[in-house]
C-alpha cells in the first residue's frame, strides 16, 4: 500500500475542546451552533487597545500531550505575532510560538507510533506549539465560485494545539492512522473531544520524491486526510507523467468537490516576520508543574492495548484496533463488563460493530447504540433466544435507531423457535407439502438437505439449525424404519 | 548616493508588498534609504559586549501571567457587528478570497 516515493508530513490543529474558554479570553469555547458573531469579545474580535492574557489551564493541556507524545517540555517559550493578511483574522497577525535563537515552542521534538496493520511505525514530532483558531469562513458554494466571504468570529479564540510532523508517512492511510492514534491519545489525556465538528484539521505536505513539495490546507477530519492526499497524488503523478513539473504551492481541499484548487502562491517563512507578542509576557514552565502534570496521567492508549492484551486476553492487534479510538474503547469495557467476559464483546465489537459502522459511514459516538443495548443483544444470543445470525441482521438497525434488540426482535418476530412442539409441526408440514422430496430422502441421505433447507425458509431462519437438523433426520430414520417394518 | 548594503530596492518593494502598501518609485526610493539608516545605526549594539548577558524577549521581567479558565460575558452581537463596514446575517462580509 505504501508508495516509496511517497513523503507525507503533517501540521495537525486540535482545539483544546476540554477548556472552557478560548486562548486569550474568557469567551465560552461552546461557540458550535451559536448565531454569527455571538461569542465574541474585543480580544478575539481583534479590536485595538485589547489585551490577550493566556488561559492557564490550555499551557497545562499542551505540556500533558507533550509528556504523551514524549516530547522535551521547553522551560522557557513565549508566544510570538506571525503577520500575514487573510480574512479570518482580523488583527493581521495570528498569535502562535515560534522557534528562534533562545527561545523554543512550548514542546519540541517526541513521536508517536502508529499501527501499519501488524507493523508499528514510529512517526517524529518536530514540535507542538500554541495558537489562537482563526474565524471560520462560509463561502456561498465552492469557495473559487463564491461571490464574497463571509466571516464568524465565534471560533476565533480558540486554543489550538499544532502538532507538527517530520516527513515520516509515505501514504494516505498512514497520514490517517496518525491521526487517529493523536485523536486517541488527546482524548485520553482528557483534553479533546474528537467527535465535535472540525475539533481537529490538518494541513499536508506532500511530494512525490524527488519533485516539489506542495501544501494541501483546509483538510477538517483523519477522514479527509486520506481522500485529499489521494487526489493529490494523482494530480502530480498526472503532470509527472506529462512530464511537467510540479508548482511549489498551496493548495485547498474542497471537501464538496473532493479536489484540491490552487490557493496562493507559497510565502516563504521569513515573511511572516514573527516578533514577539509583546501583549504577553514570556511563560516559564517550572519542573514542579511538568511533574505534577506527569503524575495526573491517565491511561494512555497503548498502556491500555496492553491492559486489554493482559486481562481480557484478547489478541494484541485486536487491542491495538479497540483502543484506537477512547470511544471505542470505553464501549468495549464498559460492554466486557456488563456480560462478565471479554471475547463474546471483542469478536462482536471487532467483527460486527465495526463492520457496520464502516458500511454506514459512521463513527461510534454518531451512532445511537449503547453499551447497554449492545449487551442486551449479546444476552438474548448467549440465552438462545435468537441466533447469533438474527443478531448479525438486527445489528444495523440496534446502530442506527438505539432500539432495544429485544423490541426489534419481537417487532420483527424474530425469536428463535427453541420450542420444539412447535418445530415439530413445521416440520410435519413440510413433509406433508413435499411428498416426492421426502421419498428422495428415505432412499438418499444427500436429499434430507432439502428438506432442512425448506424448514429453515419456512421459519425464517429463526429456527435452531441444529434442533431442525436432528428434528429432519429423525423424522426421516422414523420412516426408513417404518418402510423397512413394511417391507 | 547613501549606502544601500543592507536593503535593497527590491526588498523594499517586498516588504510594502508583504505590508499591503502601495509605494511610489520614489517614494520606495526614499524608504530604502530611511530603512538603511535605522538598520545602520542599530549597527552601534553590535559595539556593545554582551558576553554573559541574557538575551531579553520581553521589555519588563515578568512571566507566567496567565487566567484561569473562567467564562466571561461576551459582546453582544449588535455590538460585535457595529464596526463591520459591511454585514450580511450576522456575519461579516470580506471580498472573495479565490
Amino acid at each position: 500500500m505504501a508508495d516509496t516515493d511517497i513523503v507525507i508530513g503533517l501540521e495537525a490543529h486540535c482545539q483544546l475542546t476540554s477548556l472552557k474558554t478560548k486562548l486569550f479570553c474568557g469567551c465560552s469555547s461552546d461557540y458550535r451552533g451559536k448565531e454569527p458573531n455571538s461569542n465574541v469579545c474585543i480580544v478575539c474580535l481583534g479590536h485595538p487597545g485589547s489585551l490577550p492574557k493566556p488561559n492557564r489551564k490550555a499551557v497545562e493541556y499542551a505540556v500533558m500531550t507533550g509528556l504523551a507524545l514524549r516530547s522535551k517540555v521547553s522551560e522557557r517559550t513565549a508566544f510570538y505575532r506571525k503577520n500575514y493578511y487573510y480574512v479570518d483574522m482580523s488583527k493581521n497577525f495570528q498569535i502562535s510560538m515560534y522557534e528562534t535563537s533562545g527561545t523554543t515552542t512550548i514542546c519540541e521534538g517526541g513521536y508517536l507510533d502508529i499501527n501499519v496493520g501488524p507493523h508499528k511505525k514510529r512517526i517524529r514530532i518536530t514540535r507542538m506549539q500554541l495558537e489562537e483558531d482563526p474565524a471560520k469562513l462560509v463561502h456561498i458554494g465552492p469557495i473559487d465560485l463564491s461571490p464574497y466571504t463571509l466571516v464568524d468570529y465565534n471560533r476565533a479564540g480558540m486554543a489550538l494545539l499544532e502538532i507538527v510532523t517530520e516527513p515520516d508517512m509515505s501514504s494516505p492511510k498512514e497520514a490517517r492512522l496518525f491521526l487517529q492514534k493523536l485523536r486517541s491519545i488527546l482524548e485520553h489525556i482528557g483534553v479533546f473531544d474528537g467527535g465535535l465538528e472540525g475539533a481537529m484539521r490538518c494541513d499536508a505536505n506532500i511530494s512525490i520524491r524527488g519533485s516539489t513539495r506542495v501544501e494541501i490546507k483546509n483538510i477538517s477530519s483523519f477522514k479527509e486526510v486520506e481522500k485529499a492526499l489521494n487526489f493529490e497524488i494523482s494530480r502530480q503523478r498526472g503532470v509527472l507523467r506529462k512530464s511537467e513539473r510540479v508548482v511549489r504551492e498551496t493548495r485547498h481541499w474542497d471537501e464538496i468537490r473532493k479536489v484540491t484548487i490552487s490557493l496562493r502562491e507559497k510565502e516563504e517563512e521569513h515573511d511572516y516576520r514573527y516578533f514577539p507578542e509583546p501583549d504577553i509576557v514570556p511563560l516559564v514552565i517550572g519542573r514542579e508543574m511538568v511533574e505534577r502534570l506527569g503524575r495526573s496521567m491517565p491511561e494512555l492508549p497503548d498502556a491500555r492495548a496492553e491492559r486489554f492484551s493482559r486481562e481480557y486476553g484478547i489478541p494484541a492487534y485486536d487491542a491495538q484496533v479497540l483502543t484506537g479510538e477512547k470511544a471505542l474503547a470505553d464501549f468495549f469495557e464498559t460492554c466486557t463488563k456488563m456480560l462478565g467476559e471479554a471475547k463474546t464483546a471483542s469478536n462482536w465489537v471487532m467483527g460486527d460493530l465495526l463492520g457496520v459502522l464502516h458500511d454506514k459511514d459512521l463513527e461510534l459516538h454518531e451512532a445511537k447504540v449503547t453499551p447497554a443495548t449492545f449487551v442486551g443483544m449479546l444476552r438474548m444470543i448467549n440465552d438462545g433466544k435468537i441466533s447469533g445470525k438474527i443478531g448479525k441482521i438486527i445489528l444495523p438497525e440496534l446502530v442506527t435507531s438505539g432500539r432495544d434488540a429485544e423490541v426489534i426482535v419481537n417487532e420483527r418476530d424474530m425469536q428463535r423457535i427453541a420450542d420444539t412442539a412447535l418445530l415439530k409441526s413445521v416440520v410435519d408440514e413440510v413433509f406433508a407439502e413435499n411428498r416426492k422430496a421426502v421419498d428422495d430422502a428415505v432412499r438418499d441421505d444427500n436429499a434430507v438437505n432439502f428438506l432442512i433447507g425448506q424448514v429453515m425458509k419456512k421459519t425464517r431462519g429463526k429456527a435452531d439449525p441444529q434442533l431442525v437438523n436432528s428434528a429432519v433426520k429423525e423424522k426421516v430414520m422414523r420412516l426408513r424404519e417404518k418402510n423397512q417394518g413394511s417391507a | 548616493m547613501e549606502s544601500l548594503k543592507i536593503v535593497s530596492k527590491e526588498r523594499t518593494k517586498r516588504l510594502a508588498w508583504l505590508a499591503k502598501i502601495e509605494l511610489t518609485e520614489e517614494e520606495n526610493d526614499s524608504i530604502t534609504i530611511q530603512l538603511n539608516r535605522i538598520l545602520e545605526s542599530f549597527k552601534d549594539l553590535d559595539k556593545v559586549d554582551l558576553k554573559g548577558v541574557e538575551p531579553t524577549y520581553h521589555a519588563i521581567n515578568v512571566t507566567n501571567i496567565m487566567r484561569e479558565d473562567k467564562v466571561t460575558p461576551c459582546l453582544k452581537k449588535d455590538e460585535a457587528l457595529a464596526n463591520g463596514s459591511k454585514v450580511k446575517d450576522s456575519f461579516f462580509v470580506a471580498p472573495k478570497i479565490v
